[in-house]
């Protein structure tokens, strides 16, 4: 167990939208920046350590963090780093920080505009860049591999897909912040056996969260979301070595994180195909009554690289306002859940 | 609340040269990470955590390669981090792992940061398009030059400086069998000759684009202890940054990269760097920052950096070698740069540099910066457990 309590005590993220032209990367971010930091009335200088997950890929120009950084107001300077991962990861990052004892406090954020580019053909250049990567194999085409492993192995089908697209743009409505509200059809195949609905929106986005230690979470926030336990884990990159019925990764991670200690009442997935919500919820094994993504998760809104983050600040804002005791949540990143994080966050008992 | 001490008891890199064409990227890290393994007497099971590092994805034209890498550094099953701070990433990177070591939630954590320059174009790769970026910003050598030619004003430096540094470096790495560019027939008039680039920097004043890799294996005191060989321990490290441009900034010698020196310092107890820091790698892509830097970090006064240089202090067998393995002038694989000062001066404290061996040295500062010189990571790492 950690040898120091650390919470989300803040969370702030943008209306996602399908594209976000008008503004530029620092322009979503800054609202997002000023919103969070309020909320704990803390400023930049004040905070420990900054942290801040994102891609070049998806801007399409190298370096392409150091100009968000500049939307941080990063002077006199910062104690500062970067993960090129989902802001999950920059948040887990930030979490070992504090746990060192060097920081008290610390600022995560991530963002991702989608937009500028076609998010299915950019995400292929994920893959092994001798064998896969030049064939092209988009984001769906793989999760429909994935799709329809599970419905050959008897894990699930094509209804029962349908019911966790509906149920996800259902509770999406009630989310302000969410792309897709309300009911959707659930569309022609886009690669069978997935729908349209069984797909994530392509969109922008950005979140922000505000970590901070013992006494300090108590001092800034009325109800902070302690982190009990965070780990992620990564399996092999190779789709043909895998079994993709399964995510053991995730198992592992959210045993470690003590997920199967005491059971939760909440879970953030972050599954942006509804065929992967089948495979966490096995991996995660949430009982039948857990809530899953109240929130609409990334079927209602999925911006790439802040969508893990989302999931935690999710998870911890449904604590902070009393509508949770014990929450997992999960990140995901690679093709068909290679990497997976998991963390469980409880209000104070 | 007290910190788990970290070693570093592995250290592994590839011969750096301009085409590794007989690997893969995948190929090129393992390679690094077998020999940091071999080093500490470990084999992958022993690992609990990868932490990769390397500059930006577009130089290989593999996004977020960790996820194409997790086989290739027995990270299967394990947790993988990858962290992208620019020209400080492989700094950066060595401290994320450290972190995780310090904070007791991995007990052994392999860490590597690699480029594959081969497979793209860096002097592009670093070049926004016009018209966002003017014409003579090309590459990191136009954003750089103005800011020495600032220096050399605001000092009165001579012209000569950045050339003593650059032969100096190179005679160096001809003592390090892994760095890129060994040139036996070097002469400070050679150095002198050749073409100028961006004025004030000529051509063997920069740095060369390399492919290879560089990996460490950190751990807690405990392994540390069955270490077959020595270890370098972590007295201080720390990260800085501030933004790219702005009114007032000073690009001669930024304020992250004083107050990163500063909190090294004050970690690992040190009150006069000059005479209680016995050597140092610090980032020096082109000749002049070795002067900047000198003065940046501590080890002269303000217009003072130069003058070190000039008398020699900064030789191998100088009273503070600088850059002894050749540094960042003779091998430049960007994202692992960073991790390459790092372990060199880890190397030093180890008493395991070679024919570049510092005599002696119990203390030495890995240095990196990164982005518009606004990203700081820096370490300093001693021979002996910090408070023994």
């Amino acid at each position: 167990m950690p040898a120091r309590d650390v919470a989300i005590v803040a969370f702030a993220q943008t209306r996602h939208v399908r594209d976000s032209s008008a503004d530029s990367e620092v322009e979503l971010l800054m609202p997002v920046l000023h919103d969070v930091l309020d909320q704990v009335g803390l400023k930049t200088g004040e905070i420990g350590f900054t942290c801040s997950g994102s891609s070049d890929y998806l801007a399409g120009r190298a370096f392409s963090f150091t100009m968000a950084l500049d939307g941080v107001g990063a002077w006199p300077p910062i104690s500062e780093s970067h993960v090129e991962m989902d802001g999950a990861w920059a948040l887990y990052e930030a979490w070992v920080k504090l746990l060192t004892g060097e920081a008290d406090t610390a600022l995560v954020y991530a963002y991702g505009k989608s937009s500028p580019g076609e998010v299915r053909d950019v995400l292929t250049r994920q893959l092994d860049p001798y064998y896969v990567a030049s064939l092209w194999p988009d984001s769906v085409a793989l999760a429909a591999l994935q799709a329809q492993a599970l419905i050959d192995a008897g894990e699930t089908d094509e209804d029962a897909l349908a019911a966790i697209a509906g149920r996800s743009r259902r509770d999406g409505a009630r989310n302000p912040y969410a792309q897709l509200t309300g009911e959707h059809a659930q569309g022609d195949y886009v690669v069978r056996p997935l729908r349209r609905a069984d797909c994530p929106p392509v969109g922008d986005g950005a979140a922000a969260v505000v970590l901070a230690a013992g006494d300090t979470a108590r001092r800034i926030c009325a109800r902070p979301a302690w982190i009990r336990g965070m780990d992620h884990r990564i399996e092999a990159h190779s789709l043909g070595v895998r079994d993709l019925t399964d995510s053991p990764s995730t198992r592992l991670a959210a045993g470690n994180a003590g997920a199967f200690d005491a059971p939760v009442d909440t879970a953030e997935l972050h599954a942006p195909f509804s065929s992967q919500e089948v495979v966490l919820r096995k991996a995660c094994r949430l009982a039948d009554d857990v809530v899953v993504n109240p929130s609409g998760g990334p079927l209602a809104a999925n911006p790439v690289m802040a969508a893990g983050l989302i999931r935690l600040g999710e998870a911890a804002m449904r604590i902070q306002r009393g509508e949770s005791e014990r929450a997992l949540a999960h990140a995901t990143s690679g093709p068909c859940l290679q990497q997976n994080l998991v963390a469980v966050l409880e209000g104070e008992r | 609340m007290s910190k788990e001490p970290v070693a570093v008891i592995g250290i592994g890199q590839t011969k750096h040269t301009s085409a590794r064409r007989d690997v893969s990227i995948a190929g090129l890290v393992r390679e690094a990470a077998v020999r940091a393994l071999e080093d500490a007497g470990m084999g992958w099971q022993d690992i609990d955590a990868v932490v990769i590092g390397k500059a930006p994805d577009f130089f290989e034209g593999v996004m977020m390669p960790e996820l194409y890498l997790a086989d290739a550094l027995g990270a299967v099953g394990k947790p993988m981090l990858r962290v992208h701070t620019a020209g400080s990433v492989g700094g950066s990177t060595a401290l994320v792992a450290a972190n995780l070591v310090a904070a007791r939630v991995h007990r052994t954590v392999l860490t590597l940061a690699f480029e594959k320059q081969s497979e793209s174009n860096a002097m592009w790769g670093l070049s926004l398009p016009i018209p966002f970026q003017q014409p003579l910003l090309a590459g990191a050598g136009g954003f750089f030059a103005p800011h020495i030619r600032a220096y050399m004003r605001r000092t009165g430096a001579p012209d000569g400086i950045g050339s003593l540094v650059a032969y100096k470096d190179r005679r160096n790495a001809l003592k390090n069998p892994y760095a890129h560019l060994h040139e036996p027939d070097i002469t400070l008039e050679k150095v002198q000759a050749s073409p100028m680039l961006w004025d004030p920097i000529r051509y063997s004043e920069t740095c060369p684009s390399s492919d290879g890799a560089c990996a460490m294996v950190l751990a807690d005191a405990a392994c540390a202890s069955r270490a077959p060989h020595p270890a370098a321990w972590v007295h201080g490290g720390a990260m800085r940054s501030e933004p790219t441009l702005f009114a007032g900034k000073d690009f001669v010698s930024p304020q992250a990269g004083r107050d990163c020196a500063a909190d090294v310092y004050r970690q690992a107890g040190i009150t006069d760097p000059r005479r209680e820091i016995d050597c140092v790698e610090m980032y020096v892509p082109f000749s002049w920052y070795e002067p900047m830097w000198l003065e940046n970090l501590g080890f002269a006064a303000e217009g003072e950096g130069w003058k070190l240089t000039e008398s020699g202090v900064t030789e191998l067998d100088g009273d503070l070698p600088v850059n002894p393995s050749g540094g960042v002038l003779s091998t430049n694989p960007i994202g692992a740069s960073g991790m390459l000062r790092f372990a060199e001066a880890a190397l030093q404290v180890r008493g395991r540099a070679g024919e570049h061996q510092v005599p002696g040295a119990r203390r030495a500062l890995g240095h990196a910066y990164g982005g518009g010189a606004q990203f700081f990571s820096m370490w300093l790492v001693g021979s002996d457990r910090p408070g023994a």
